[in-house]
């Protein structure tokens, strides 16, 4: 069943091919080339970018894991009296690391981990999985092999078939690990001081084992209960780290664990960052940024993340739906060349072939900023290149000075919404996000009572907000906000005027007073009357003025610069818009598509004859289609017999039709073969199987109308 | 609820705690009343908050319901894209629930298929009725069915009754059926159909599930009037919907507990019909013309064009699963053809019956590496093969699979070795599936190693390859591979040993009419063996027989009563063939 094929001509190199590919449909040869490489430019930064954010999260927990190894690994160095209690009791330094159920990200985790640990702590690292080990020995024999490699590795020397044999040959036990590691410590003390410099500076005198049991849920309880059991008795003659990677939570240690084993561990627990945080600081350094002219349109980033929040909480298969937008974007669209640092867009702007620039005139979003000018600059858009090649130069420029406004603003803004109550606008930015792209947040109801609700806000929540507005103002790049952080400014001091004027305002208090005098009920009751109609007349305290103003003042800066993309003029050069694209690959539902394709067959074969209204079903249809069709009429055993008369029936009606079907009752020999074909292609599918239960009958596998 | 759905299901799940309006009304006029400060603007703000809050609470359901509209009009979006997947259909729709209908159904439909041969006969509104209308009389056709016609003429009967039927329908069809099919939500429509299939059986039982649509159907009018006017009602239709699920829950037992079944006894062999074998079987099917080869010719084209496409996707570090209805057979070898040819590429046949995933390892190692020896184990033999890709990043490889999900490499230790291969950056797979489960061979881990990117390829091409291994129940075994094998056992064999096995063999077919037919008991055997002077001891051919049971050539077992019997493996009509050729030999 396996050929193979190889060519006798030589191989070209990787890039170039890649190059080609993306070349070979393109029909606009010039610009593919320049395509190619920003968007590989583009996604390498991207993808450093969010390696160094992973780092950088992580970085948190690795510190804590390795201080952890440093300090059980001193004891064991220093042979204190704590060490020796604790070996009294046989007890493993146990870190537990609660990785959380985005299970797919924890490669990335625990490569990080070790190679912090390789840095600083042992070069002797063994990282095993569940499905390696499906008993003590092939567990062993793992952790042999894994640590005898990383010896060679250390040593970086001569006899490779040495170990090679060894490894092989070798008696995976305890007794046996324990001679390497004894071995191994005497050598590297036997070294000369000159060599064991390199290795000894960062690891100690004798480092530690460790041991990473990456997916601790699928091992099986035995193994794992055995290997510890072993390896406690041997805790004091080598120093055995063990880090469980877990994805539930750390009740599943004593799960998995009777109590007379994980006493022997002495546990501690390590958490990692939720994914959703992580997720969180994804996007906000990668979206929520104007260093990267890319931009995910509002549908776009709704898919990816309703494939994270629904379906994986994978921060990793995030990205690659993001790294997939970016192909698809820079593949589909001729005018992304244009979609670069805004240093680069003059001179690709002024390279534009002739072809191009119809492509910029064809764009919805240009078309209609045509629409918008006069007469006379209608005409030179589109006639005169030179004109339009200015003219998309200022406009993309626009665009760029928007993304770096609209991402300040954006976050002024979440300042407010996130401390609301009940969030009206959703408590993370990318739901403020995605709401700012999809339409004009102004005009939504939530946004209108987000703005209700900041009219209450109390001055001390106000005048913190507004300090934070400025901050996140004067750090951005944009060139206009010198004005508003003025403004934001003057209402701040205006709010310490406020502080000092209100000592003045006691004449409030003073009534407040008046109701605690002795008075009846009655009277009582009127005061109370006066008091409400006197407040309800009463005009606004300063205070409450100047916040209106404020969030006036707010309102007005979303209306300014929280337009959505979608009206900007050559949007489509920077935003990536085709989620149907991007769930169709990503997300895909292959049942749908077969559904589609046995109950509609004229969806993909556009035939009048398979036309059908009301999801009925023509016996046109391919054989297929309609032997699954009669199939749903079944319950859950089929009679083949019956089977293949309903077909015939079927088929020759549709074949002849004046025919009269009751005078041909035996079956036509190549309408069998067809009926045989299309009952083999059902098996296939998985919709029947052959039962034993009835002579020549299959069952049903799906149960109702599929 | 989970923690990183967060806002979302924060922000909704709000108090569940049924607060009469009346109470709520005057809640809010006291706030009003006391906290003087608040403006205006601050009471309408919490009116609505409160509105909502009761909707919240008293349309619970029906909230649930738009959510998962949203939530699947929000994954579905822009689905109307050209020749795209059929994703506008919802869920509920592939994965419904429906009673199993009886034996009937099925040649009332092809009559029902047959009589149309106008496309647009078959529409919404004239089917409906139908479907509706059959399901009471339907008992009593099959009982007529079975009182009065014998099988062969059945299928016509059926459809005769079926052309009587439908003049009579619109005038027999109930009231309250019409009446249901005046409801404007196509929502409700399908659910009265379903409650509609589920009156098979006694009236009053009908009688009662007619109440559950109709107070469902004031239910989804309810949910579409907005619930600013809550209702009591709709606890009730709460109720009746959880109810409605556990009748269908209980039917989905009953239909699969009882072990009698609800189909006819016609069997093949009645039929008068021979059974094909592989290869007439291929000479019909070409005699039959392809239907609809421009149309299909289209969709290949289209997919086609793609090919570039994939080959940039391959290198850029994603592997591609091609699904849908058809043979993908075809569109991966063009594509092999026009774009691999410059550069190693292994193909592997999935459908064939023998492969293994140690096939496929051994194929690399030995012709791609061009590496000599032996591996202990798959794992070792992966770990090899990754090392070695991972040396050399001058050397590349192109892996097509066609049917990934056959059922050699659909367990779970197959599945994980190709995935570790495929995440290797120089490897480029790229495969096809056609079960409709097998997506769910693979859990998030081997997903994230494959890295797929999903492209539908609907190609309505015949499985012609693929389908000529399966051991389809209407195709004749040919079994020569079986014959071939006894004849050359049996002449190594002594003349006394060829004679017992022909012993057994005629034994075999002469009682080849009797299903229940345990074999030959050992007793017997050795009687008729002394007789024909093949033994003179049982010992003789007790030695005999484990010789045979060897070469796996007869089977033994022990009956109820302790006796043993014995049982050449091997189909009649091999039998007979290997009989034959016996004696033109002899």
């Amino acid at each position: 069943g396996c050929f193979v094929f190889k060519p006798s001509t030589k191989k070209r190199r990787l890039s170039e091919k890649t190059a080609h590919d993306f070349r070979s449909r393109s029909d606009d040869s010039e610009d593919t080339e320049l395509r190619f490489v920003t968007c590989q430019s583009l996604w390498n930064q991207i993808k450093s970018e969010t390696e160094q954010i992973q780092e950088d999260l992580n970085k948190q927990l690795l510190d804590n894991l390795v201080s952890f190894l440093n300090r059980s690994h001193s004891e064991f160095q220093e042979k204190t009296t704590e060490w020796t209690c604790r070996m009294k009791f046989r007890e493993i330094p146990t870190a537990a690391l609660v990785l959380g159920v985005n299970v797919t990200d924890h490669d990335l985790t625990f490569r990080g981990v070790a190679d912090v640990l390789q840095d600083n702590i042992t070069p002797y690292i063994a990282s095993l999985e569940a499905k390696d080990c499906s008993g003590i020995k092939n567990l062993m024999q793992k952790l042999m092999g894994q640590l005898m490699k990383c010896d060679v590795d250390v040593d970086t020397l001569e006899d490779e078939d040495y170990v090679q044999v060894s490894q092989n040959r070798i008696r995976c036990s305890m007794s046996s690990l324990i001679s390497w590691y004894e071995s191994v410590t005497k050598k590297t003390d036997s070294e000369t001081p000159s060599k064991k410099r390199n290795s000894s500076s960062r690891h100690w005198q004798s480092p530690p084992v460790v041991v990473i049991f990456k997916d601790m849920e699928s091992f099986t309880t035995k193994v794992l209960q055995d290997f510890i059991v072993i390896s406690s008795q041997h805790i004091h003659e080598i120093p055995l780290v063990l880090i469980f990677g877990i994805a539930t939570s750390p009740m599943i240690i004593h799960r998995l664990l009777p109590h007379s084993v994980s006493s022997l561990l002495c546990i501690e627990l390590f958490q990692t960052l939720s994914c959703k945080e992580h997720l969180s600081t994804i996007i906000d350094k990668l979206l929520l940024t104007s260093r990267f002219p890319f931009k995910l349109g509002e549908k776009v980033l709704q898919v990816l993340i309703n494939i994270f929040l629904y379906h994986d909480f994978s921060v990793q298969n995030f990205i690659k739906g993001f790294q997939l937008s970016i192909v698809e974007h820079f593949y589909s669209q001729p005018l992304s060349v244009l979609c670069c640092q805004l240093v680069d867009v003059k001179k690709r702007v002024n390279s534009l072939s002739h072809d191009q620039c119809e492509n910029i005139r064809r764009l919805p979003s240009f078309r209609r900023y045509v629409e918008k000018q006069e007469s006379g600059k209608q005409i030179a858009l589109l006639t005169n290149d030179t004109f339009l090649k200015e003219e998309t130069e200022k406009l993309l420029e626009d665009l760029h000075v928007y993304h770096e406004n609209y991402v300040s603003i954006l976050r002024c803004l979440h300042v407010f919404t996130s401390s609301l109550p009940k969030y009206p606008l959703g408590k993370q930015i990318r739901e403020l996000h995605c709401a700012c792209l999809e339409n004009r947040v102004w005009e939504t109801e939530e946004y209108e009572s987000s703005l209700q609700l900041a009219r209450m806000l109390n001055k001390t929540d106000l005048v913190t907000m507004l300090q934070q507005c400025v901050e996140i103002l004067m750090s951005s790049s944009g060139k206009e906000f010198d004005k508003t952080i003025e403004k934001l400014k003057e209402f701040l001091t205006q709010f310490q005027n406020l502080e000092e004027a209100s000592q003045e305002q006691d004449v409030s208090v003073s009534s407040q007073k008046e109701l605690q005098k002795k008075t009846d009920l009655y009277h009582l009751q009127k005061t109370l009357l006066e008091l409400k109609e006197s407040r309800r007349s009463k005009k606004l305290t300063k205070f409450e003025m100047l916040r209106f103003e404020v969030v006036d003042y707010i309102d007005s800066l979303v209306r300014k610069y929280l337009v959505p993309a979608d009206d900007r003029t050559l949007h489509e050069i920077m935003y990536f818009n085709s989620a149907s694209v991007l769930r169709g690959h990503l997300n895909a539902a292959p049942r749908t598509a077969l559904h589609t394709a046995l109950n509609n067959p004229h969806w993909y074969l556009k035939n009048q004859a398979l036309k059908c209204d009301g999801g009925g079903i023509s016996n046109k249809a391919p054989d297929i289609c309609i032997v699954y069709k009669l199939h749903l009429e079944c319950g859950r055993l089929i009679n083949l017999v019956d089977w293949l008369e309903a077909f015939s029936t079927v088929v020759t009606a549709a074949e002849e039709p004046n025919a009269d079907a009751a005078s041909s009752d035996q079956v036509d020999d190549i309408i069998h073969a067809r009926f045989i074909r299309a009952v083999s292609e059902l098996e296939l599918l998985g919709f029947i199987k052959p039962s034993k239960q009835k002579t020549d009958h299959v069952a049903r596998l799906t149960w109702g109308g599929c | 609820m989970s923690g990183p759905e967060g806002t979302r299901s924060g922000r909704r799940s709000l108090q569940v705690k049924f607060v009469p309006d009346e109470e709520v009304l005057k809640h809010i006029a006291d706030d009003a009343g006391t906290k003087v400060r608040k403006d205006k603007a601050q009471l309408s703000v919490s009116v609505k908050r409160f509105v909502k809050k009761l909707e919240n609470i008293s349309d619970n359901e029906a909230q649930e319901i738009l959510e998962e509209k949203s939530y699947v009009a929000v994954l579905g979006i822009c689905a109307q894209d050209s020749v795209g997947n059929g994703s506008n259909i919802s869920g509920g729709e592939v994965y419904s629930f429906q009673t199993p209908k009886r034996s009937s159904k099925m040649a009332e439909l092809a009559s029902e298929l047959a009589q149309t041969p106008e496309q647009n006969a078959v529409s919404n509104s004239s089917k409906c009725p139908e479907k509706m209308a059959k399901t009471p009389q339907s008992s009593k056709l099959s009982m007529l069915n079975c009182l009065c016609f014998p099988g062969f003429m059945w299928a016509q009967v059926v459809w005769k009754c079926n052309l009587f039927k439908k003049k009579e329908f619109v005038s027999t069809t109930p009231y309250r059926l019409r009446k249901r099919l005046a409801a404007p939500d196509p929502y409700l429509e399908s659910e009265s159909e379903y409650s509609a299939s589920c009156s098979e059986e006694e009236e009053d039982e009908e009688d009662q599930k007619e109440v559950s649509t109709v107070l469902s159907g004031e239910k989804t009018l309810g949910k579409t009037k907005a619930a600013s006017t809550p209702t009591p009602r709709n606890s009730l239709a709460k109720k009746n919907k959880e109810e409605k699920m556990g009748s269908l829950v209980e039917e989905y037992f009953e239909a699969h507990s009882s072990s009698k079944v609800l189909t006819s006894d016609r069997t093949l062999q009645k039929l008068r019909k021979r059974r094909l074998n592989q290869q007439t079987l291929q000479e019909l099917l070409k005699q039959a013309p392809l239907a609809y080869a421009a149309e299909i010719r289209d969709l290949s084209q289209q997919h086609e064009s793609l090919f570039s496409k994939w080959m940039l996707q391959l290198h850029l570090g994603f592997n591609i699963v091609l699904y849908g209805l058809g043979s993908k057979r075809d569109l991966l070898e063009k594509f092999r053809t026009s774009l691999l040819q410059d550069s190693v590429h292994l193909v592997v046949n999935g459908y064939f019956p023998s492969i293994t995933v140690r096939s496929i390892l051994n194929s690399i190692t030995e012709e791609v590496l061009d590496h000599i020896g032996t591996f202990r184990s798959p794992l070792d033999q992966l770990e090899f093969i990754i090392k070695r890709f991972k040396e050399d990043s001058s050397l590349e490889l192109y892996v097509l699979i066609h049917n990934l999900d056959s059922q050699m490499l659909r367990g779970e230790r197959s599945q994980q070795i190709l995935a570790q291969l495929s995440s290797l950056p120089s490897i480029y797979l790229i495969a096809s599936i056609d079960h409709i489960n097998a997506p769910l061979m693979w859990d998030q881990a081997k997903l994230s190693l494959y890295n797929w990117l999903w492209y539908e390829t609907t190609t309505f091409s015949p499985y012609v390859e693929e389908t000529s291994y399966e051991n389809s129940l209407l195709v004749q075994q040919s079994g020569s591979l079986a014959l071939s094998s006894l004849i050359h056992v049996l002449h190594s064999l002594t003349l006394n040993a060829r004679g017992i096995f022909r012993l057994l063999a005629q034994h075999q077919l002469e009682k080849k009419d009797n299903p229940s037919y345990p074999g030959l008991s050992f007793q017997d055997f050795y009687q008729q063996c002394r007789e024909a002077f093949l033994v003179n001891s049982d010992l003789t051919l007790r030695a005999q027989l484990t010789e045979f049971r060897d070469h796996k050539l007869i089977r033994t077992k022990r009956g109820a009563d302790g006796v043993e019997y014995l049982l050449i493996p091997v189909d009649d009509s091999t039998l007979t063939d290997f009989l034959e050729k016996e004696d033109e030999d002899v």
